[in-house]
């Protein structure tokens, strides 16, 4: 498993300075059927990803109610599960992403304050 | 592994067969069929290893395919580490009999945010459970999830939902939880699943540890209500119910001989009793091993089947040892009649010792078990517990009509009779050695202590170990107390002697008397000698006398004829005489 704990601090103020351009982000909403907590989290996710990452990402909805097996892969227990599949490492928000600054923490879009 | 036809106490709960042996017995049939059941226990207690025997043989022996959800170990581990007890994993999950399902959680890589559910693990789960047509489910260990996730309350109550899900989807499902303090699991997870539960426990005490098993609570069902023992190796787990035994056992009365001829006829000629249990106690070295060792190669004779357990000797230096006595017992190991069975009392727990016992027993299906020693179970102060034991022994060989022989070693401060860990009255026939010093030397002498059901000698026997094997002997019980060894050898010298000289003496006697008839037969002979010669005499006096007669009767014809006086009348006379 990749794991790094390294200081959000330090990732965010190296991506914003040097690598922003390059970066291509890789979201991944895993969803079961159009149940309110999942529109609400669609909702929420595209606001954020475009006042952050205008044009720097892709969402990509699974609805495991269709394809079930595909929840193996990224381990999801919870839903609404976002997976930040790029850049690694690998990050899991769960929830219907209604707390934006948390997103922000999960996505390393924000260091902590 | 046989499965056993599990005996249903209650009809009204379905129940789902485990498979593993000894627990659809002690639960009437199995866990509820359709209901979560937890199994709670502290780590490395089987919790996993029951889960996972659960769903194998139910894929194996009852065609009910299984999922498997690990929180913990990857699928890969599980594969390895159940293929050291024979469960073929990865060709079950090949034949769509079992499928694995590892769920990571990781709690550094989650945020939460919002509200939330567990309905991808609800997918997941029925995805798993659709795909193969499951009808077992095992979630190990669910609590791992609170580790992973933070939110409490939501994951609280998503199990809830989940435990019902569960239910209506009616698959038989285990769920496992590690114990907490005071409660069953740490987590609480007995709220929700309350149709069922079991622990387990992992025991050590004096340094030897006992895997036990308790159905907490069964809801709608029947159980045993005890700990009972169980075993992990290296064909699964296995639950021994054996707390359950009564005194209901049935009695044979055939007899079986002891191996001993004299032995036998002090038991009414016949030795013991199919069945019964006989302890042969004694100090060290008074030969209970041997008495033993007679018993089995007398059963191997005669064909039966014999499992000798050896606590202190291995097998090879036992038969060794035996074949110095003229006891030969490889033959029959070859032929499969003897089986050893030697550990050290220390490997493991009583109860452990226990259900090797039973398993071992249920396995070989002997006629004669024998257990040397017992007494080396009592390390510390166990007597309480090892009396249990035994008694579980005794009970359990019994209600298999086994014969059973143990030995027990009394020390040579405690009173003989104090057999060493107070099983006395468990036991059928007691056979007590011990050894007799007298005269700068040490006999072994032999009695029947008791033994039920039969008018037993109340001989002490001399025991003499030979090399064609045990002998018994009479002792000689004088004024000066019992004779053995060679103080009971010179006192057979001295009868002996005193027989020849008895003997001699009737001969002497004889010959005298033909002595006497001989010189007697002599006398007869000479008075009869003596007799005819007298005989021979007198009739020649007599003859002589009649001639003389005649002669005077001429002389006076003569002498009338000369005088020629009445001579006529003479004449006449002589005439009418004629």
């Amino acid at each position: 498993m990749k794991q790094k704990k390294e200081n959000p601090d330090k990732i965010n103020t190296k991506e914003k300075s040097s690598t922003r351009e390059e970066d291509k982000w890789i979201l991944r909403l895993y969803v079961a059927g159009q149940t309110p907590k999942a529109i609400t989290a669609f909702k929420n996710l595209k606001k954020i990803c475009e006042e952050k990452l205008e044009g720097r990402f892709s969402i990509e909805i699974i609805d495991l109610l269709v394809n079930p097996q595909l929840g193996v892969e990224d381990q999801i227990l919870a839903l609404p599960t976002l997976v930040r599949k790029l850049p690694v490492p690998v990050r899991k928000i769960i929830g219907d992403l209604s707390n934006t600054e948390r997103v922000l923490v999960g996505l390393d879009l924000l260091p902590v304050s | 592994m046989k499965k056993k036809e599990p005996k249903l106490i209650a009809k009204s709960l379905p129940k789902s067969p485990t498979g593993i042996q000894g627990f659809d017995e002690i639960t009437g049939g199995g866990l509820p069929t359709g209901r979560p059941t937890l199994i709670c226990g502290g780590a490395g207690c089987g919790k996993t290893l029951f889960g996972m025997e659960f769903l194998v043989r139910g894929a194996t022996m009852f065609d009910e395919p299984g999922v498997f959800m690990s929180f913990e170990e990857t699928n890969e581990e599980l594969i390895k580490n159940v293929a050291s007890l024979g469960f073929d994993l990865e060709n079950l999950i090949k034949n769509k009999k079992i499928v694995l399902d590892h769920v990571h959680v990781e709690r550094s890589e989650i945020e939460e945010t919002g509200e939330y559910d567990l309905e991808g693990l609800f997918i997941r789960l029925g995805y798993a459970i659709d795909t193969i047509g499951a009808k077992r489910v095992v979630l190990d260990t669910i609590e791992s999830l609170f580790s992973g996730l933070p939110n409490q309350l939501i994951l609280r109550a998503e199990l809830r939902r989940l435990f019902h899900w569960l239910k209506d989807k009616g698959v038989t499902s285990i769920i496992t939880g590690e114990r907490g303090e005071g409660t069953l699991t740490r987590q609480g997870l007995e709220e929700y699943v309350s149709d069922c539960v079991i622990m387990l426990d992992h025991r050590v005490t004096a340094q030897t540890s006992t895997r036990r098993l308790r159905v907490v609570k069964y809801r709608g069902s029947m159980h045993g209500t005890n700990e009972y023992p169980f075993l992990i190796d290296e064909s699964g787990f296995s639950v021994l119910p054996v707390t359950s035994l009564g005194l209901d056992h049935i009695v044979s009365n055939k007899r079986i001989s002891s191996g001993i001829t004299l032995l036998d006829k002090m038991l009414e000629g016949k030795g013991y009793y199919r069945g019964s249990t006989v302890l042969v106690s004694g100090t060290a070295g008074v030969g209970k091993t041997s008495v033993a060792a007679h018993f089995a190669e007398a059963a191997c004779k005669r064909g039966e089947r014999v499992l000798y357990f050896c606590f202190e000797e291995s097998p090879n230096q036992f038969m060794r040892n035996m074949l110095s006595i003229g006891i030969n017992l490889e033959p029959w190991m070859r032929k499969g009649l003897l089986q050893f069975q030697a550990t050290r009392p220390t490997f493991y727990g009583l109860e452990m010792h226990l259900a090797v016992t039973h398993k071992i027993v249920n396995i070989f299906k002997p006629d004669i078990v024998i257990l040397d020693p017992i007494n080396t179970f009592v390390v510390g102060d166990k007597e309480f517990e090892v009396k249990t034991m035994l008694m579980r022994i005794v009970d359990f060989l019994k209600s298999k009509q086994i014969t059973a022989l143990f030995t027990s070693l009394t020390s040579g401060e405690s009173a003989l009779e104090n057999s060493d860990v107070g099983i006395s009255s468990l036991i059928d026939t007691w056979l007590l050695l011990r050894d007799i010093e007298l005269n700068g030397e040490r006999n072994r002498g032999m009695y029947v202590l008791k033994s039920r059901g039969m008018a037993n000698s109340n001989q002490i026997r001399e025991f003499i170990l030979t090399d064609h094997g045990v002998e018994l002997r009479g002792v000689y019980v004088g004024a000066s107390g019992v004779l053995t060894g060679s103080a009971r050898i010179a006192q057979e010298a001295l009868e002996n002697a005193e027989v020849l000289t008895r003997k001699q003496d009737i001969e002497r006697k004889k010959r005298e008397i033909e002595r006497k008839r001989k010189a007697l037969e002599a006398q007869i002979t000479t008075l009869h000698a003596d007799f005819e010669s007298e005989e021979s005499e007198a009739v020649k006096m007599i003859e002589t006398e009649q001639e003389f007669i005649k002669r005077l009767a001429q002389d006076k014809i003569e002498m009338a004829v000369s005088r020629k006086s009445e001579i006529k009348d003479v004449k006449n006379k002589k005439l009418k005489n004629k």
